[in-house]
This record gives structure tokens, sequence and C-alpha cells, in this order.
């Protein structure tokens, strides 16, 4: 049985259309495929699959803490050790506040009198859903909650073993906006990261620090621009800087009103857009599966880009 | 009077409306906690005042010594620290500075050492603005570490407007959890409304009056609208979708600057939202009355 390759979409920047990208990508993929959204706390690719929920589970990252206020004797150390805003005092009695709360315990270790008691943080749930492309992993982080890296680890994983089970060839995985947390565990083992850059000055500020991130990581990566059209001038700007860094430029995917229609129609833009959108769309697919599936430095242990002939 | 402007859904026009709505007064500071993919000053074009570092802090261990007793591992809830082969170990990105070691360490092995984690850029940009912005160091996880330093640049007696990050998770709480007023950018699609609802709860949670700019407002369905309705959050504004706004975004232009009849616009969504926060502290004073008189 042959390994199952992973690709992860990434764009530094917001709103560039990773979804969108990931969303068409999974009409295309290899059958069987799984698909996983890691952009937990703003999930949409369930939405651009019409996906039907199968199974919910509740996600803790760790502990925080609630202060017990039978033992409490107002001292206050609390408050002193807590580095982060987590205990709040309001009128004459001291709480902590699960939207502050980073769980490190440190006021446990402070309290004179143990009046500080430990539980688990609600920090979401994983959510495993059926499309009519293959099996959904995605997660509903709770609003506030810290780790969601954690939170992006755990879908990871449970897309690894579905895929085992279904022996999927590929899995296809929509990331955050930004080069945080939740990017970092997107990004880590995969065999292949795309890039989603957009014309535009700040579509390129965040392609090149998302490049740096998985440059960072040795996670060989390849780009598309989407809106391409928008301003040739930032489009080939970009194109230019690509090919200075060997990361192959795939596609140029024009603007069009279609695609946002077909976001509000939630179906993928390679099934409803016009037809200059889904003709880049599919060879985008294309030459990513193409990549994906034959690379010989996919899989084994991640190179830089450009290091193998099929990745440069 | 401080402003943060937010979404949950990315790229539906955070940073084109702080910008703009900074350009459309004198003298905002305008604090950029999008601190992974910072963007104002690509459209505000600041003249550089100073770069700092931005640093945490993180164990430095004292070799001689530290006996491995392992108390740092067991109180660390982050297992940014290990003993491995009877070495201590410190893995320095997944340290929050807690400050939970030194506090159990008894042979006082642990120190405080300075990292450099990112940036804090000042700058001056047109209309009196400064541009504070902070900046991750790619391949970095403490976005709010950085977020909590362009936030204490916040000072009284100028308006403040905060330019959030996407999402709905922790550094989004950080950024605008003492606002006045949370504007929230959104486009008509059931993107949008599905990351709207997501951060108007973290709002709500915090209780941070809203308020909502809708962009691309003719490119999509009447989700978000029907959404606003329904929990009574105002629409401020609404933006339609257009060309030449689109292409000086791509040049680098803000829309007032590219188009002066965006300025009136701009104006009156400030209006909007000083009269929105006056009302709404009008609103918790009555409130307040009404409970001391019970």
């Amino acid at each position: 049985m042959a390994t199952t390759r992973q690709l992860c979409v990434i764009s530094g920047k917001g709103g560039t259309g990773k979804t969108t990208v990931s969303a068409s990508l999974a009409v295309l993929a290899p059958r069987p495929a799984i698909f996983a959204d890691c952009d937990v706390d703003a999930a949409n690719l369930h939405l651009a699959l019409r996906a039907r929920e199968l199974e919910r589970i509740p996600f803790s990252s760790g502990l925080i803490a609630r202060i017990d206020e039978n033992q409490c004797i107002l001292c206050g150390s609390c408050m002193e050790a807590c580095r982060f805003g987590g205990v709040q005092i309001q009128d004459d009695h001291y709480w902590i506040d699960p939207m502050r709360c980073e769980g490190c315990l440190t006021c446990t270790i402070v309290c004179p009198e143990d009046a500080i008691e430990t539980e688990k943080a609600e920090t979401g749930e994983v959510l495993l859903s059926d499309t009519d492309y293959g099996t959904l992993v995605h997660a509903r982080l709770r609003p506030g909650s810290e780790s969601s890296g954690k939170l992006v680890m755990a879908v990871r994983e449970k897309a690894r073993v579905h895929a085992q089970q279904e022996n999927a060839q590929v899995i296809v995985i929509d990331g955050a906006p930004g080069i945080g947390c939740p990017v970092i565990a997107t990004l880590s083992g995969v065999d292949l990261a795309l890039l989603v850059a957009e014309p535009t000055p700040a579509g390129a500020q965040g392609l090149d620090r998302a490049l740096r991130v998985a440059e960072h990581f040795g996670v060989p990566a390849v780009a598309c621009l989407n809106r391409a059209d928008l301003s040739s001038r930032q489009a080939d700007a970009i194109a230019r800087d690509l090919a200075a860094r060997n990361v192959p430029l795939l596609a140029r995917i024009p603007f069009h009103r279609s695609v946002v229609e077909a976001t509000a129609l939630m179906r993928p833009a390679v099934e409803v857009a016009a037809a200059p959108v889904r003709a880049e769309l599919k060879s985008l697919a294309q030459q990513v599966y193409e990549r994906l599936l034959a690379c010989p430095c996919a899989g084994d242990s991640p190179s830089r880009p450009g290091s193998c002939s099929t990745c440069s | 009077m401080k402003i943060a402007i937010a979404s949950g859904k990315g790229g539906t026009g955070k940073t084109t409306v702080a910008v703009n709505l900074a350009l459309s007064q004198e003298q905002v500071l305008l604090l950029d906690c999008d601190v992974e993919d910072p963007d104002a000053a690509l459209l505000l074009h600041p003249e550089i005042l100073s770069v700092t570092p931005v640093t945490v802090f993180v164990p430095k261990i004292i070799s001689e010594r530290c006996t491995s007793c392992d108390a740092c591992c067991e109180a660390c809830a982050f297992g940014a620290m290990a003993v491995v082969s009877g070495r201590l170990f410190l893995t320095e990105e997944l340290c929050k500075d807690c400050g939970a070691c030194y506090l159990v360490c008894p042979e006082n092995a642990l120190v405080p050492r300075a990292r450099e984690i990112g940036t804090l850029t000042r700058g001056r940009a047109a209309a009196g603005i400064t541009l504070v912005a902070g900046d991750l160091a790619p391949g970095e996880a403490m976005a709010t570490a950085v977020i909590q330093r362009v936030k204490a640049e916040a000072v009284a007696g100028r308006p403040v407007i905060i330019d959030a990050p996407p999402g709905t998770a922790c550094s989004m709480v950080h950024a605008i959890e003492d606002a006045d007023l949370c504007l929230m950018v959104t486009e008509p699609t059931p993107y949008g409304r599905h990351d709207l609802e997501q951060a108007l709860d973290v709002a709500d949670a915090l209780a941070v009056p809203t308020a909502v700019v809708i962009n691309r407002c003719d490119l999509g369905d009447s989700g978000v609208r029907a959404l606003c309705k329904e929990r009574g959050v105002k629409v401020l504004l609404e933006i339609p979708f257009d060309q030449a706004l689109a292409e000086a975004y791509a040049a680098g232009r803000p829309a007032v600057d590219a188009d002066a009849r965006w300025l009136p616009v701009f104006r009156r969504l400030w209006d909007d939202l000083v009269e929105l926060v006056s009302e709404r502290r009008r609103q918790v004073l009555v409130g307040a009355d009404l409970e001391a008189d019970e």
C-alpha cells in the first residue's frame, strides 16, 4: 500500500482563496481522498463541500483553573502571579476568566490555601463528515480559545487515521491564514504546500511570509495566483519573485463574479464557475496531484523547494 | 475612543476599513495587531520612526545547579521542559513565559533570558496618523505576546483604531478585548456569515459592543443581513464591489486617496461609531442606575 500523500493549502494573507481552491482540489482529487479543514476558528470547507455531519468529538487542549470561593482567603497571590490577566476581581471575589486563562496553572502553585482547582478546558470539537467527494475531518474551536494549534493536530491525526482506514491516496488540507501555531501545525509533515496568492501588496507580503514558514519547516512549495487579472503588474512581480525562489507558479486564476456566486450556492468553483476559472482550476489540480503523487522527495524526508527535478 | 476592526473571516476588508477610517479623521493612533501578517503599512506607506524588537523571556538552564529533579517538567503545562538521558532540555517555542518553572525549581537553576520573537514598528503617515505595527517572526508561535506589546502603545487623548487579526481564537480576543466597540467587516456569503457569527459570539462573551460593515455587498446572498437582523446588530455601511477600488488596493492606494468621494463615507462611518459608543455608555449608566435603585 502506497503512503498517503498530504497537501496543504496556505496563504499568509486571509481571503486569497484557500477554501475556494481547496474545495475545487477536493472535487478533482484522486480517489479515495480525505479532506481536512485546519482553519479551525473560521472553518468554511464544510460549507463548500456540503458536508453531512457523522461524528462530533469534544476536544480539550489541557486544563484551566477555577477558584473555589469557599477556600479562597482573598490574598490576591493568584492575581499577582498570573501573567495573562486570567484572574479577575469583581466586587469582593476573585474569579478566573476561562477566555483568558492559558492553563499554565501557576496560580495553583502560589495559592497558599489550595483554593484553586483545575478542570478540562473546553477547547472545541473535532468533527467527522461525509461529502460527495470523500470524508472530511474538521473542527470547531470554542470562540476565544487558544491552543488552536493542538486542535489542528487533532484534526490532522484523525485525517491520518481515516486515510489509513480508507486506503486514501491523498489528504487535502485547507489551512488557516497567518503564520502562527495553527499554520505551523498544518504544515507539519505534509508533502507539499500550495500557496494561494493574490496580486496585491498585502498578498505578496503574505505569500513571502508563508513561504518563509514553509521553508523554515522544510516543506516543498508550489503556488497559484488567484484573482490574477486584478493587477497584471503585481501578478508579474509575484511571478518573478516565485521564479527567483524556485517555487513553481502553477496557475493564474482570473477574477470572476461566478466564483462568489459558487460560494453562495455552496458549490466548488470548478463545478459551476465561468469556463476560464474552471479551466485554470483543473490545470492547477492536475499539476498539483501529478507532483504530489510522483515526487520522490514527497513522503520521505522533506527537502527544500527546487531540490529535485520533479519539484523544480 | 478605541475601535477594533475584526471579521472572523480573512480578507473581508478589515485593513481597508481601518486605514480609510483613520485617514478620514485626524491624529488617529492605528494599531496593526494582525501580527502574523501586518499590512496596514502597505496602504499607508508610513515614514518609519523606530523599529524595536519584541522579546519574551524563556528560562536559561544553569547546568551547574540543575539536578534534573523533574520539578519544572511537572510544573510546565506546555511540555516545554523535558529531562532526556538525565539532562534538562527546554523547547523554546513551546514556552509561554508563565513563570511556573522558576517558582518550583529548588536549586535556583533557572533564570529568565530574553528572546526576540518579532518587532514593533512605529511610523508616521498622512492625516497625522501614527501607525504601530507588530510583526511576529515567521516560525514563531507567540502571536499574543506581540499583540499585547502593540496594544500597550495606546495612549489616552487620541482616537485609537485596532486592526485585528482574522479568526476568532485568542489573538483576535486579545486584540479586541478592551475596545469601546468592535466593528466587524464581513462579506455576504455563507463563509462570511458563518465566521461573522463566531466573531460576534466572541465579542458578546467579552461584552464588547458590535456593529457591521458589509463589504462587496452586491456579490453574494442575503444571509449576513439576516444574521445581523436576528442578532440586533447594526449594519452601518454597505460597500458594493468596485473594480476601481480593488485596483487601487492592488496598487497600494487607500480608497479615500484614489477617489475623494469615499472620504465623506468614512467620516460618516466614524460619526456613527462615536454615536453608537455614546449610546451604549448611556445605556450602561441607565442600567447601573436602575440596579442601584432596586
